[in-house]
C-alpha cells in the first residue's frame, strides 16, 4: 500500500482511525497464537533441546567460577586479552548466564505449553469411553473373522484388564470396544511434569541455599563456629542473609588417615564435637569422605587434610609466643608448604617482626629435604628459612596466611635472616640474635565444605517421579480392540495399536483365539 | 590372575578382529542373493516381515499394501560363501568368552569390581556390548549384517583399551569406595553398551538410506549391500528406548553420590556437563523418532551425535580436559 492510498483510506481528520486498532489487536493476537503454537511444537522442542546441548559445551571447555575459581584466574593470567572478552559473554559462568537461562526457560515454557493441553486431553480420554467399532474392522492393522464364538460373558472375561465398553445397536448387534495402555500417556505426562519439579527444586536451592569452606585445626582453641567471619570462602544465595546461618560450632578432636605402604590412601575419618546455642552439646560425631556430617540446617563434608607445625618463638628479650600454622600440601605424599608468622616479636618494632617459611615433610630420612616420601608422619622433617622485617600485615591489603607478602620481599622491607635450617620434632634452633625457635610438634587439620541446599528434597522427588514416568512412557503401549457380535452368530474382531508395538499381532491373535473357543 | 587377564585380552581382540573380517567377507562374497532380494522389493515395503518376526506397522496406512521381503533368499542359502556369516558369529562368541574371563580375572586380581579406571571401564562396556549384540542376534537373526558395524566398534574400543589405556591392577581410591559407586558405574556401563549397539544400528541405517538417496561417496557406496535397513532402524530405536532410562538412572545415581561425597548433587564439572549433553541429545532423538514429520534418518543422525557425545565423555573429558585444566591452572 503506497502512501497516497493510505492517505486516501485514512484521511487525516485528526480523529484516530477507529477501524485500525482492532485490526492490530487481531493481528497481534493471531501472531501471538501462531507464535505460541510454534513454540509448543515438537520441532521447536527439538531445536531447543539441541540448542541446550550445544550451549552447555563452552562450560566444559572454559574454566568455570562455580567449579574452580583458581582455574579462571589462571586462564586470565595466560590469556590477558581474550579473558575479559569471554568474561563479558559469561564464558566463565556459562550455567548462570542469561543466554543459557533463555534457552532453558524457553524450553520449559514450550514444555508447559505442551503438557497442559495433553493433560487436559488425557483426563478427557480417561473419562470418556473407547469409541465404537469402525464399520470396516477388516481395514484395521489387525482383524479377524471369527467362525465359532464364545458367549458374550466369556468374551468379556478375555478382556480383563482392558477398559471395555459394551454397546448394543438397533439391529441387535453387540460391540465390545476395549482400550489398554493409558499408563503410557500418564507416564509421559508424569515424566515431563517431573522436569518442572526439578527446575523448581534447582531454583529454590540457588535462592535459599548457601555453601562455605573452612580449614579446621585440632584443638579446643581452634573451634570453628558457623559464621561468615569464620569462613575461608563462601557463597550465599540471594535470599540468604548472614543472620540466617545455623549457629553450630565444631571442634576437631582427632583426624585419622590410613595409607597403604605405597602411599595410596585407604580411609579418612574426622572426629568432631558439635555444639549449638539451642541445644548446647550435640555430641561427638565421626564423618568421612563418603559419609558427611549431617547437622540440622547444614551438612559438613570432608574434603582434605594435612599438617600444621606448632612452633614456639622466644625473641632476644625472652618473650615467648606459640603459633599453630597449617601448611597446605603440594602433593600426594603431603609435602606441605607454609608460613609461621610472629608479628609481635621484638616488642612492637614493625621492622623486626619475624616469620619462618618452609616445607614440612611427614616422612623424610635424608637430604635433599624437598619432598616427603610418605603421607604418614613416620620421620617428620621441617625445613625452615627465617625472615625478619615488616610482614606487611596491617597494610590493609588482604594477603594469604600461607605465603609471605611478596611486595614486602620485593621492596626489601622483609629479608632473609641467616641460612635455612632443618628441624626435627622437639629441636630448638638458636638464631644469630640469640632468639630461639622450637619445633614443638604438629597438629592435624582438615578442610571442610559446609552446605545447605533446601531444594535437594524437591529435586530428588522430581528425579524419582521422572524415573517412574519414563519407563511407563517408553514401554507403555496404547491399543484398542473391538469385537462385533452379530445376532446371526457371526463375529468379527479388529485391533489398532496406537503406538509402535511390534508384539501387537501376537496379543491380538491370542485374544481372538480365546474369543473363538 | 593378572597375567591371565592380560593374555586373554589379546585373544579377545583377535577374535573380534576375525569376526569383523568374516562379516566383511560376507558382504563381499556371500550375500548376492540377499542383496538382490532386498533391492527387488524396494522401499514401499514399509511393513516388513522378517524371518518369523512379527509384523510391525510403520505408518497408519501401511497395512493397505503389505509387501513382503524375505531376507534369506533360497539362492543365498546355497551360496558357497554362506558359511561366512555364521563363522563371524562364532568368532564373536569365542571373543566374548575370552572377554568375559579377561574382565572377571581382572576383578579377582584386584579384589574388587573391575570398574576402577578407564581401562577396566572400557573393557566392561565392550563386554556388555558384545553380550547385548549376541542377545539381539538370538532374537532377531535377520539383523546379522549389523555385526560388521558392531565389530568395528568392538575392535576399535578394545584395541584402544589394550594399547593406550592399559593400567596395571591397583586398589580403589577412597573417594570411589562407596556403594553408590557400584550402582552408578553399573548403570552407566549398561546404558553405554546399549547405546553403542544402538549407535552402530543407526549408522548402518544411515548408510543404507544415504545409498537409497543416491549417495555413493566413501561408506555409502557399500550401502547397496545392506539389507533389512528398516528392521535395523527399529532395533536401534528399541535399544535406545531401553538404554535411555538406565542412563537417566545412572546420571541420577551419580548426582546422589556427588551429594554424599561433595555436598552438591550437580556442579557442572566437565564429566557432568557431558553427561547432561548426552542426556539432552538422546531425549532429542526420542522426540525426533516420535514425531511423524521428522525423517527417520534425521533421528538416526541425532542418535549418532548422541553416541559421539558419550565417547567424548569417556575419552575426551578424561584425556583432553584434564590437560586443559592443568593448562588453566598454570
Ligand atoms: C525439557 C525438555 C524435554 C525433555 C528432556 C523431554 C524428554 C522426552 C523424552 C525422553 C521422551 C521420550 C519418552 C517417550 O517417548 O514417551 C519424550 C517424549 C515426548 N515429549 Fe518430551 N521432553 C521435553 C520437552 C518436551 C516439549 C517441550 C514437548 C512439546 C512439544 C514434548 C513433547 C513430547 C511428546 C509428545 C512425547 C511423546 C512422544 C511419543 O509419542 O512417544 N516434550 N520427551
Amino acid at each position: 500500500m503506497s502512501v497516497t492510498e493510505a492517505a486516501v483510506e485514512n484521511p487525516p481528520t485528526g480523529e484516530p482511525p477507529r477501524r485500525r486498532t482492532p485490526r492490530i489487536v487481531a493481528a497481534g493476537w493471531a501472531a501471538a497464537r501462531n507464535g505460541w503454537r510454534q513454540l509448543t511444537s515438537m520441532r521447536t522442542a527439538l531445536m531447543l533441546l539441541f540448542l541446550l546441548a550445544v550451549a552447555a559445551i563452552p562450560g566444559s571447555v572454559l574454566p568455570q567460577r562455580s567449579v574452580k575459581v583458581e582455574d579462571v584466574q589462571g586462564f586470565y593470567a595466560a590469556n590477558p586479552d581474550l579473558a575479559p572478552v569471554l568474561d563479558r559473554l559469561w564464558g566463565f559462568d556459562v550455567y548462570a548466564s542469561p543466554w543459557f537461562a533463555a534457552i532453558y526457560l524457553l524450553l520449559f515454557t514450550s514444555l508447559i505449553g505442551c503438557i497442559a493441553p495433553r493433560l487436559r486431553d488425557h483426563v478427557k480420554a480417561l473419562r470418556s469411553a473407547p469409541p465404537d467399532a469402525p464399520k470396516h474392522l477388516d481395514r484395521l492393522p489387525q482383524s479377524a473373522v471369527l467362525d465359532t464364538v464364545t458367549d458374550e460373558a466369556a468374551a468379556r472375561a478375555a478382556l480383563r484388564g482392558w477398559r471395555t465398553v459394551r454397546r448394543e445397536h438397533a439391529d441387535g448387534t453387540v460391540t465390545l470396544a476395549a482400550e489398554k495402555g493409558y499408563l503410557k500417556e500418564a507416564g509421559n505426562l508424569l515424566f515431563h511434569s517431573s522436569l518442572l519439579v526439578i527446575l523448581v527444586g534447582v531454583g529454590l536451592g540457588s535462592l535459599w541455599g548457601w555453601h562455605a569452606g573452612r580449614l579446621i585445626v585440632t584443638g579446643p582453641e581452634q573451634v570453628f563456629c558457623n559464621t561468615v567471619q569464620q569462613y575461608d570462602d563462601f557463597g550465599l544465595g540471594p535470599r540468604v542473609g548472614a543472620g540466617d546461618l545455623p549457629d553450630f560450632c565444631l571442634e576437631l578432636l582427632d583426624f585419622r588417615a590410613e595409607y597403604r605402604p605405597d602411599g595410596m590412601p585407604i580411609s579418612f575419618a574426622a572426629d568432631v564435637a558439635a555444639t549449638d546455642s539451642a541445644h548446647g552439646d550435640l555430641g561427638r560425631h565421626t564423618f568421612s569422605v563418603n559419609h558427611p556430617l549431617r547437622l540440622s540446617g547444614a551438612n559438613v563434608y570432608l574434603l582434605g587434610h594435612g599438617y600444621a607445625p606448632v612452633l614456639r618463638y622466644t625473641d632476644a628479650a625472652g618473650v615467648t609466643q606459640e603459633t599453630v600454622a597449617p601448611f597446605p600440601y603440594t602433593d600426594a605424599t603431603l609435602t606441605s608448604e607454609g608460613v609461621a608468622a610472629f608479628p609481635d616479636a621484638n616488642g612492637s618494632d614493625k621492622t623486626k617482626q619475624m616469620a619462618f617459611s618452609g616445607t614440612y615433610m611427614p616422612t623424610r630420612d635424608g637430604p635433599p629435604y624437598l619432598r616427603s616420601d610418605h603421607p604418614e608422619e613416620r620421620n617428620p622433617a621441617l625445613m625452615l628459612t627465617a625472615y625478619r622485617g615488616d610482614l606487611g600485615l596491617d597494610a590493609g591489603i588482604p594477603s594469604s596466611v600461607y605465603d609471605l607478602d611478596q611486595r614486602q620481599l620485593d621492596a626489601g622491607r622483609l629479608t632473609k635472616y641467616g641460612e635455612p635450617k632443618l628441624m626435627r620434632r622437639g629441636e630448638t634452633w638458636t638464631l644469630a640474635d640469640g632468639s630461639k625457635l622450637e619445633f614443638v610438634g604438629t597438629r592435624q587439620w582438615i578442610t571442610v565444605s559446609i552446605r545447605h541446599d533446601p531444594g535437594e528434597p524437591i529435586v530428588l522427588t522430581g528425579a524419582v517421579l521422572l524415573l517412574v514416568g519414563l519407563p511407563l512412557s517408553l514401554y507403555g503401549k496404547r491399543r484398542r480392540v473391538w469385537l462385533r457380535l452379530r445376532p446371526d452368530g457371526s463375529a468379527a474382531a479388529g485391533g489398532l495399536p496406537r503406538t509402535e508395538y511390534p508384539g501387537f499381532e501376537d496379543e491380538f491373535r491370542s485374544l481372538v483365539e480365546r474369543w473363538q473357543r | 590372575m593378572a597375567e591371565l587377564s592380560d593374555g586373554l585380552l589379546i585373544v579377545t581382540l583377535l577374535s573380534y578382529l576375525a569376526a569383523m573380517l568374516l562379516h566383511a567377507g560376507e558382504y563381499a562374497f556371500g550375500s548376492r542373493g540377499r542383496i538382490a532380494n532386498a533391492v527387488a522389493a524396494p522401499a514401499p515395503a514399509r511393513e516388513l516381515v522378517g524371518a518369523g518376526a512379527p509384523v510391525v506397522t510403520e505408518a497408519p496406512h501401511a497395512y493397505a499394501a503389505p509387501a513382503v521381503t524375505t531376507p534369506d533368499g533360497p539362492a543365498e542359502a546355497r551360496s558357497k560363501a554362506a558359511w561366512l556369516g555364521p563363522a563371524a558369529v562364532l568368532a564373536t562368541g569365542v571373543g566374548v568368552v575370552a572377554h568375559a574371563i579377561t574382565v572377571v580375572t581382572r576383578g579377582i586380581a584386584a579384589e574388587r569390581l573391575p570398574f576402577g579406571n578407564m581401562y577396566e571401564f572400557v573393557l566392561a562396556i565392550t563386554l556388555l556390548g558384545t553380550v547385548v549384540w549376541l542377545g539381539t542376534l538370538f532374537f532377531q537373526r535377520q539383523v546379522r549384517h549389523l555385526g560388521l558395524f558392531v565389530m568395528v566398534f568392538e575392535v576399535l574400543l578394545v584395541g584402544v583399551a589394550g594399547m593406550i589405556l592399559y593400567t596395571p591392577v591397583g586398589p580403589l581410591v577412597p573417594a570411589l569406595d562407596s556403594y553408590w559407586f557400584g550402582i552408578h558405574i553399573g548403570a552407566v556401563i549398561t546404558s553405554s553398551s546399549l547405546f553403542m549397539i544402538a549407535g552402530a544400528a543407526s549408522i548402518m541405517y544411515l548408510v543404507r538410506t544415504g545409498y537409497d538417496n543416491g549417495k555413493r561417496g566413501f561408506l555409502y557406496a557399500f550401502g547397496g549391500r545392506l539389507a533389512n535397513a528398516e528392521a535395523v532402524e527399529r532395533l536401534s530405536f528399541r535399544l535406545h528406548a531401553f538404554a535411555f532410562p538406565i542412563w537417566t538412572f545412572g546420571v541420577t545415581a551419580g548426582a546422589i553420590w556427588a551429594e554424599v561425597a561433595w555436598g552438591r548433587y550437580w556442579g557442572w564439572d566437565p564429566k557432568e556437563v557431558w553427561a547432561f549433553i548426552s542426556w539432552v541429545v538422546y531425549a532429542g532423538y526420542l522426540h525426533a523418532r516420535a514425531t511423524p514429520s521428522i525423517k527417520r534418518s534425521t533421528a538416526a543422525w541425532i542418535a549418532v551425535i548422541g553416541f559421539l557425545t558419550m565417547m567424548m565423555n569417556l575419552f575426551g573429558v578424561n584425556i583432553f580436559f584434564t590437560g586443559l585444566h592443568s593448562y588453566g591452572g598454570v
